[in-house]
């Protein structure tokens, strides 16, 4: 192993290959930022360009592009409250509030280092336990996965609600409803598309993303212009702040960041789990290891809400890297991407990559941790920059969301009836967001609707179509009892929240 | 009796969820697959009735949190507008095309809010979506269906 590693740093730290981390997490930054560009549409658009590189070369620019998405997309969370890929909505959830309050520096510092804490660890534990950490992955069955989507989305519902449980739990259904929509995946059947071709390849994720966060958000801001509270909030929002930590906030952030990347690593690994699970998952934990004063921020700009979900997803993105490399199995749509971009080269990902391409294997895995310090380096003095775009007048912010927000889906799709429905679904998410219906589980359950049906679909073909699966295996057991457990926990909240 | 607007949408909700689950019983299945322990049609069914148990809980049960939002000081004109535009620039970014589309949409965008620094707004719109729309044609090889700047002879 240890002649591995020599030969993946001398790989990733030739010229040329530093050269294409540095490119590829400034680029994939830009992109990133940019609402409705996340990270497989970067990596994406690296696939022409690196079919002329060797195959190591062009993994490393894709794996820095990736983190430099994901950090983008961190960002245009934090100052926009538009998160550009699902694994950064937790994000949103205390930066944009932190922003909000005129602390965007900081939020932006807390995810830049939080980022950079969590890729890191992770990339220590790749390094480590990659080969024996494979087997973990297989434990896990559709049971189990079904179970843990549900336990991700009962843990959203319960956390981001703020005591509004049940409508939470609607705009889950809702968002599955969504997911639900367009050909069956196994038998091509046409489903709630009414005979209309633009749905039969369903909705994209973006188009949805953009409609209940970007476009909701701007509207929103518009339409509550007169509420004396919201525009103390505006005002403060041109507030860069300080990108320093003080004491305090360091202590939360240095306490968080352990558990989150530990946390992050484990279900980055499981295939089909990814970053967003892993970051929602992570503010969840976070809200209940916290004590109760700090329990109270969350959502209103907690420098631990903050800190989780980032350092979760940083995680989750090199703990994703397990199965694609070990098993050939991608573990998020981002590194699915990566998946046909190792088979354009000719590589075959698997258990034997070690001995076939250990050049490969390892300078990918080198070139992780080279990569989180250049978007380190390269972020850092640059936010208060990035940050700027806070100081536009909202006469300008607003429609330039709304530009990008079209833009977006005009440039996946050319035609415009995703524009329409996009603007239909921002209307209904408005007045949804007006009255406290929370949008995060909405995003949650329509990113899990297709592997949740997938998984469902297995275990009920295994059990015959009973549902027995729910307490056949111990893991399963164990996931059921915490979903219940957070179920039974709310409707006490409920009852003592009434009875108060 | 006053009904508060979140059971109303609650109860729009569940009519919703109706309507799904009654158009999720006619999803097509083939029939082969009618009685197997899966099909196309048994998530969907699955969540229709998630849908009414979870709109009806919220009808039945009392409310535990009121959200309260003063309608009157909401701005309707300036919203309204906004989404009208977007719905105006959707309908031309086809046949008009993207640049003369977008920058129409963002000097109106602009003026809507109340910008007047006119410089700013010209700044901001049409040489922005130019420079907007080079990154994108020019260097990212990304189509972008032009017929004005094409009818001018400055796109190919």
């Amino acid at each position: 192993m240890i002649e591995g590693i020599l030969i993946g740093l001398e790989t990733a730290l030739s010229l040329k290959n530093l050269m294409m981390v540095m490119i590829g997490c400034f680029a994939g930054t830009i992109i990133g930022m940019l609402p409705g560009l996340g990270p497989m549409t970067a990596i994406a658009l690296m696939i022409p360009i690196t079919y002329g590189f060797e195959p190591s070369t062009g993994l490393i620019l894709m794996a820095g592009v990736y983190y430099g998405a994901v950090f983008g997309g961190s960002t245009s969370s934090i100052l926009i409250n538009a998160p550009g890929i699902p694994g950064t909505v937790a994000t949103s959830f205390d930066g944009y509030p932190m922003a909000q309050q005129g602390k965007a520096g900081k939020a932006l510092a807390i995810a830049a280092y939080s980022s950079f804490a969590g890729g890191t660890i992770a990339a220590i534990f790749l390094l480590i336990a990659a080969p024996s950490l494979s087997k973990v992955s297989l434990a896990f069955r559709s049971p189990d996965y079904f179970g843990l989507m549900i336990l991700g989305l009962t843990a959203v519902s319960a956390f981001s609600a703020k005591g509004h449980f049940l409508k939470a739990m609607m705009m889950v259904v809702l968002g599955l409803m969504l997911a639900s929509v367009g050909q069956d995946t196994l038998s091509d059947i046409p489903r709630f598309t009414f005979q209309n071709m633009n749905l039969s390849d369903g909705i994209s994720f973006v188009l949805v993303v953009m409609a209940t966060f970007a476009m909701s958000e701007a509207l929103t801001i518009i339409f509550k212009a007169n509420d004396p509270t919201r525009v103390a909030k505006q005002i403060s929002l041109s507030q860069l702040g300080s990108i320093k930590l003080d004491k305090e906030e360091t202590k939360k952030m240095v306490t968080s960041i352990p558990r989150s990347s530990v946390l992050g690593f484990i279900i980055g690994v499981l295939p089909g789990a990814g970053s967003t699970i892993a970051s929602f998952l992570a503010y969840g934990m976070e809200r209940n290891f916290v004590n109760d004063e700090e329990k109270q921020k969350f959502g209103k700009g907690s420098v631990n809400g903050l800190a989780a979900p980032e350092t979760a997803n940083n995680a989750a993105c090199s703990g994703s890297f397990v199965p694609l490399l070990t098993l050939g199995i991608p573990g998020s749509g981002t590194t699915a991407v990566m998946l046909g971009a190792l088979l354009g080269f000719g590589i075959q990902p698997g258990p034997r990559l070690y001995q076939t391409n250990p050049e490969i294997f390892w300078s990918v895995i080198m070139s992780m941790y080279i990569g989180m310090v250049i978007l380190l380096i390269l972020n850092l003095p640059l936010i208060p920059y990035i940050a700027r775009v806070l100081a536009t007048p909202r006469t300008f912010l607003i429609p330039l969301i709304l530009f990008f927000s079209v833009t977006g889906i005009y440039l996946m799709s050319f035609n415009n009836f995703d524009i329409y429905m996009m603007i239909g679904i921002a209307v209904i998410a408005t007045i949804l967001r007006l009255y406290d219906f929370p949008m995060p589980p909405l995003i949650l359950a329509f990113v899990l609707g297709g592997l949740m049906e997938e998984n469902l679909r297995r275990s009920l073909l295994i059990s015959d179509g009973s549902w027995t699966f729910l307490w056949d295996r111990p893991l399963t057991i164990i996931i059921m009892l915490v979903i219940i457990l957070i179920v039974i926990w709310q409707i006490i909240k409920s009852f003592s929240q009434k009875t108060r | 009796m006053k009904i508060s607007p979140s059971k109303i949408i609650s109860l729009l909700f569940f009519i919703f969820s109706g309507f799904y689950l009654y158009t999720a019983h006619q999803i097509q299945v083939f029939t082969f697959d009618e009685n197997a322990a899966f099909n196309a049609k048994t998530f969907p069914i699955y969540l229709g009735y998630a849908g009414l148990i979870f709109s009806a809980l919220y009808l039945i049960l009392p409310e535990t949190r009121h959200s309260n939002v003063d309608l009157k000081v909401l701005d309707y004109k300036k919203t309204i507008t906004l989404v009208v535009l977007m719905v105006l620039y959707g309908l031309t970014i086809l046949r008009v095309g993207y640049f003369l589309s977008t920058s129409i949409f963002l000097v109106l965008s602009y003026i809507v809010l109340g910008e007047r620094k006119w410089l700013w707004i010209f700044l901001l719109s049409f040489p922005f979506v130019a420079i907007f729309m080079y990154l994108l044609h020019g260097l990212l090889n990304i189509y972008l269906r032009d017929p004005f700047l094409q009818f001018i002879g400055v796109m190919g």
